[in-house]
């Protein structure tokens, strides 16, 4: 997906640059149609991979086994394991107004038998909501007077292996609603299916449509629209920050009441959806239903929002789907791994309420956690699954060794303090050094950068720019990294501590009855995974402990 | 996490139960038990280092400022032919209460964990030192300790430093939703967190956990427990009530006036609240010098105690003897008894409350037994109610446990405040505050990733 979205990508940029190595992270817009009909050919071509079109509307399901699928003209196609990835088609039902229908996208029939048949098989199942914006023609909007935001240059590509880029970019455009704007669409309140009660699934906080907003910070006199393109041969336009369900009068107003949209044609009118989904601590951290063997859901039927999010399960129960009909260990990534073992460590420990996004803040080693080092985190991984080939894994190996090497040097060169070296460090706006030091120590002052370290060393070649970030990040922050890594043993030690399937919490002494029925519930694959469960108290803990050692399984 | 209790820690704890008798053990399991041992154990004679299953005689020190706190006893059992088949080591202190939890002290301080409630004996069972009837016991064990009912008085009186914790959290949660939402939605437009609000709260945070700390530091209810001084004239039922209370025989009780005379005083574990009674002699006209000493002592015990039971007989008539006593108490945080129910009443409890001024009344008889549970319940409450004032301000009960958080989060606090002079990147300074949440959670309760957003969610904006 990173390779696709760097030779569709229309903008790059990087955010959060300056609050820290934690948290920055890569933005990047890629030409909607473009990006589908790539992937599509990419897949096209994988050997091995049949595609079919059709609409699915029943899971076949024997002693408790996945069989295949079945389509709406009673095409069955079966396999050993099926994966469910249906957005917010299971049930979908489109507001516009007090205008509702059902769809799965606007313009698109919905998954109504699917759901049924889901729920046949005896999922608990819930609602949610989520909505979009209006589409805008290109040419109706004054660009001028719109302030004008281009991407980063040089862009930096998504993927590590990527090597060269598209020229042709995009810039995108930011306005702000006004008073004006939000009398309006106070005015359509009336006619809001989300105020008037007709819509009754939970959206998210998070993610409000812009009737939400008004009425939530009534104070805040604008808010920011940003203008992204649809793509480079198309003058269709999207406008984050302004999704709304209000009819379509109200959002033609509402948007020409805004500074450069003042003749703004909308294409197609944005609208607000309700769609069915399945709890997800009904999985296992595989993805893979505890209800059915073989059946795995991904995405929006798991309660989750956001493309970054459906792809994070895709991956995870497409390896494991693959492992299972291999008859292979299943795989898994933690906490302290991927943000997608926090995303499904959450789904599956806690389950979700409203459309669940991913946060920074969700993860509680976010240091370990970073852009930059994805690939020392999960290269190995990948290449011991077949995912990474071999050319790409041994550039990463080199690029490892350059890394380990380039920080045992940097260790190894000292200087001393002469006049000449202060004199240096002066001008770098840094203290005086008094004893022998090593170029190490010199980099982890905050104002001293690995660029400047050549200064004192001038000998040295320079190293390619992803090897330097990764040994100044290294040695920049190895206080504050190696302390999270010990919070990450302690947490590994309570992970490995696995709970046998065959545990019977009913029969455990000394639990309460809500703890044995969570448990029962949750099933947690591990003693590290019972203790996220909400109301597990450490003395439970201390009694699975006692119990799983009597078990003879510690 | 950290309240689980990590299998690999090294655990302490007072080994022998509350109260004032001469001796006490401390016992350590685990790994470190040794070195620990090594490092506060200074032997009279022989090497530093200790040999396994032999008893050494020498005293117990604070390292850090080679100050003796007592005289022990000490034994090192190397594992595994020990209770938890882990290194064992086991301090006989000489000195009372005060003095154990001191040397508990500076074993945690170097570096074990005090240990949660069945835990030695939980690690027997898990190294198979104990079989699978006994590990019944230890569920039972583990189970008993964390009724929340027989825990409730405790929990009450915790919660007087959690509210002042939760306060201190909100604040530092404040401050971490500013840079959060800031970092976390950098597409929408948020303002950077001021460094000065975050390093002013930082401060002030700092301030009041060190305040915390010193709370602890004054020695105060969980070092020393609830001082309760039992009063009331002579022949009242004082003695026969103290032993109620205890459970057993302690005082002489017999039916002869001014019988006590020493000021006996003994400590009871009343629902997890360590509570000190001091059974006073009878307050009258000394009629020798015996009783004149007595009393004096008495008066002295009296302006320390936190709390006074006032017994008064209610099968005789009050007489300037008990109103004297009333003056002598007023003024206090006092209960009222009326002791002897099981006799033909001469007074009224309406007439009594009238006369001290004092509402809280238990009738009771202290001689069968009945009302002392009520009592009981009311002794808790009026210290849970009341806190400990004593000479001035209010006076937060700060355990061991509680302490050594407290501690942990001052030294974190401490660090992000220089992380900000540093102007470090605000993500670090997040990662910061976030531990020190996770510690004073241990406190008021964990805060989840879910609370976090939720709070910056409801302060800011945020949508596409």
């Amino acid at each position: 997906m990173a390779k696709n979205t760097d030779a569709t990508a229309i903008q790059f940029r990087r955010l959060n640059t300056k609050k820290g190595p934690a948290v920055q992270s890569s933005r990047a817009q890629s030409d909607r149609q473009a990006y589908r009909l790539r992937m599509k050919y990419i897949l096209e071509n994988q050997p091995l991979l049949e595609m079919k079109q059709g609409e699915v509307d029943r899971i076949l399901v024997k002693g408790g086994r996945v069989e295949g699928v079945a389509t709406t003209i009673n095409e069955a196609f079966n396999g050993q394991a099926v994966i469910v990835a249906p957005g917010t088609f299971l049930n979908g039902l489109i507001h516009i107004g007090l205008t509702h229908f059902p769809a799965g996208r606007l313009g698109e029939l919905p998954s109504v038998r699917l759901s049924e048949s889901l729920r046949e098989i005896g999922f608990e199942m819930g609602r949610l909501k989520t909505g979009t914006t209006p589409r805008w023609d290109g040419k109706t909007i004054t660009f001028s007077r719109l302030g004008k935001q281009e991407g980063d240059d040089p862009p930096r590509p998504f993927s590590f292996s990527t090597g060269g880029l598209p020229h042709e970019f995009l810039p995108c455009y930011i306005t702000y609603t006004n008073p004006k704007t939000h009398e309006i669409i106070r005015s359509g309140f009336d006619r809001s299916p989300l105020f008037t009660g007709v819509i009754e699934g939970i959206g998210a906080r998070y993610c409000p449509s812009v009737e939400d907003k008004v009425v939530k910070f009534p104070d805040k006199e604008r808010h920011q629209v940003f203008l992204e393109p649809e793509g480079l041969r198309t003058h269709e336009c999207y406008p984050n920050g302004l999704a709304t369900s209000l009819p379509l009068d109200i959002q033609r107003k509402m948007l020409r009441s805004i500074e450069g949209l003042e003749k703004v044609e909308i294409m197609r009118p944005g609208y607000g959806i309700e769609y069915d989904y399945v709890n997800p601590i009904q999985l296992k951290p595989t993805l893979e239903t505890k209800l059915v063997e073989g059946l795995y859901h991904v995405g929006q039927i798991n309660g989750t929002s956001g493309y970054e999010e459906a792809a994070a399960q895709g991956i995870i129960a497409g390896i494991n789907a693959a492992l299972k009909v291999r008859g292979e260990t299943p795989f898994t990534l933690d906490r302290s791994e991927a943000y997608i073992g926090v995303l499904i460590d959450d789904l599956v420990t806690k389950g979700t309420q409203e459309p669940y996004r991913m946060f920074t803040s969700r993860a509680e080693y976010r240091l370990i956690l970073r852009e930059d080092n994805a690939d020392l985190r999960l290269m190995d991984k990948g290449h011991r699954l077949g995912l990474v080939d071999d050319k790409i894994y041994n550039r990463f190996v080199e690029k490892k060794e350059a890394i380990a090497c380039e920080l045992a040097r940097l260790q190894k060169i000292k200087i001393r303090p002469t006049a000449g070296i202060n004199d240096r460090l002066k001008i770098l706006g840094s203290n005086p050094i008094k004893n022998v030091t090593s170029l190490e120590e010199l980099l982890r002052r905050p104002e001293i950068t690995y660029h400047d370290l050549k200064v004192f060393d001038p000998s040295h070649d320079a190293l390619p720019p992803e090897v330097a970030e990764q040994v100044e990040l290294e040695v920049k922050y190895a206080g504050y990294i190696r302390k999270q890594e010990g919070l990450v043993e302690r947490f590994r030690s309570m992970e490995r501590v696995r709970i046998p399937e065959d545990i019977r919490y009913d029969t455990t002494p000394g639990l309460s009855n809500e703890i044995k029925e969570k448990l029962s519930r949750i099933r947690p694959m591990t003693l590290g995974q019972a203790t996220r469960i909400s109301g597990v108290t450490p003395a439970a803990i201390s009694i699975l402990m006692v119990q799983l050692k009597r078990m003879g399984a510690v | 996490m950290a309240l689980q209790g990590n299998e690999h820690d090294t655990i302490a704890a007072i080994a022998t139960p509350y109260g004032e008798s001469g001796i006490g053990i401390v016992r350590l399991s685990g790994p470190q038990a040794k070195r620990i041992a090594e490092r506060i154990f200074r032997p009279r004679s022989g090497p530093r280092a200790l040999t396994s299953h032999h008893i050494r005689y020498g005293e117990i020190v604070d390292p850090a400022q080679e100050r003796t706190i007592d005289e022990v006893l000490l034994t090192f059992m190397a594992a595994p032919k020990t209770y938890t088949r882990e290194d064992v080591v086991e301090i006989n202190c000489h000195g009372g209460f005060g003095v154990l939890r001191r040397v508990l002290e500076v074993v945690l301080q170097g570096g074990a964990r005090e240990a949660l409630p069945g835990e030695f004996t939980k690690r027997a069972f898990l190294s198979g030192r104990i079989d699978l009837a006994q590990a019944e016991a230890v569920l039972d064990i583990i189970q008993a300790k964390t009724d929340e009912g027989l825990r409730l008085a405790e929990e009450q009186l915790r919660g007087r430093l959690t509210q002042e914790v939760a306060v201190l959290h909100e604040e530092l949660l404040g401050a971490l939703v500013t840079i959060e939402a800031y970092i976390d939605f950098p597409e929408e437009d948020i303002d950077s967190p001021s460094t000065k609000g975050v390093v002013e709260v930082l401060h002030h945070t700092l301030a009041q956990v060190e305040g915390l700390i010193g709370a602890y530091e004054d020695g105060e209810i969980y070092r020393d427990g609830v001082k309760a001084a039992i009063v009331g004239k002579t022949n009242v039922g004082k003695s026969s009530l103290l032993n109620q209370l205890l459970e057993r025989e302690r005082a002489i009780v017999t039916a002869v006036p001014g019988t006590t005379t020493d000021v006996i005083e003994e400590a009871v574990n009343l629902s997890g609240v360590l509570i000190r009674l001091m059974d006073m002699a009878g307050l009258r006209e000394p009629r020798n010098e015996v009783e004149r000493e007595g009393i004096r002592l008495a008066r002295g015990k009296l302006s320390e105690a936190h709390l006074i039971i006032l017994v008064v007989d209610r099968s005789r008539l009050l007489d300037d003897e008990d109103r004297r006593i009333f003056r002598e108490v007023q003024g206090k945080r006092t209960i009222l008894v009326l002791n002897k129910i099981d006799l033909p009443p001469c007074i009224e409890a309406e007439e009594v409350k009238e006369e001290t001024g004092i509402k809280d009344l238990y009738p009771l008889s202290a001689l069968r037994g009945d009302g002392i549970e009520e009592l009981k319940r009311g002794i808790v409450g009026a210290v849970v109610q009341g806190g400990t004032k004593r000479g001035g301000g209010d006076l937060v009960p700060v355990n061991l446990r509680h302490k050594r958080v407290l501690e942990k989060a001052k030294g974190l606090l401490e660090e992000a405040l220089e992380g900000r002079r540093r102007e470090i990147p605000w993500d670090l300074t997040a990662i910061e505050i976030r531990q020190v949440l996770n510690h004073l959670g241990e406190i008021v309760g964990v805060t989840t990733p879910e609370e976090v957003l939720e709070m910056v969610f409801s302060r800011f904006c945020i949508g596409k």
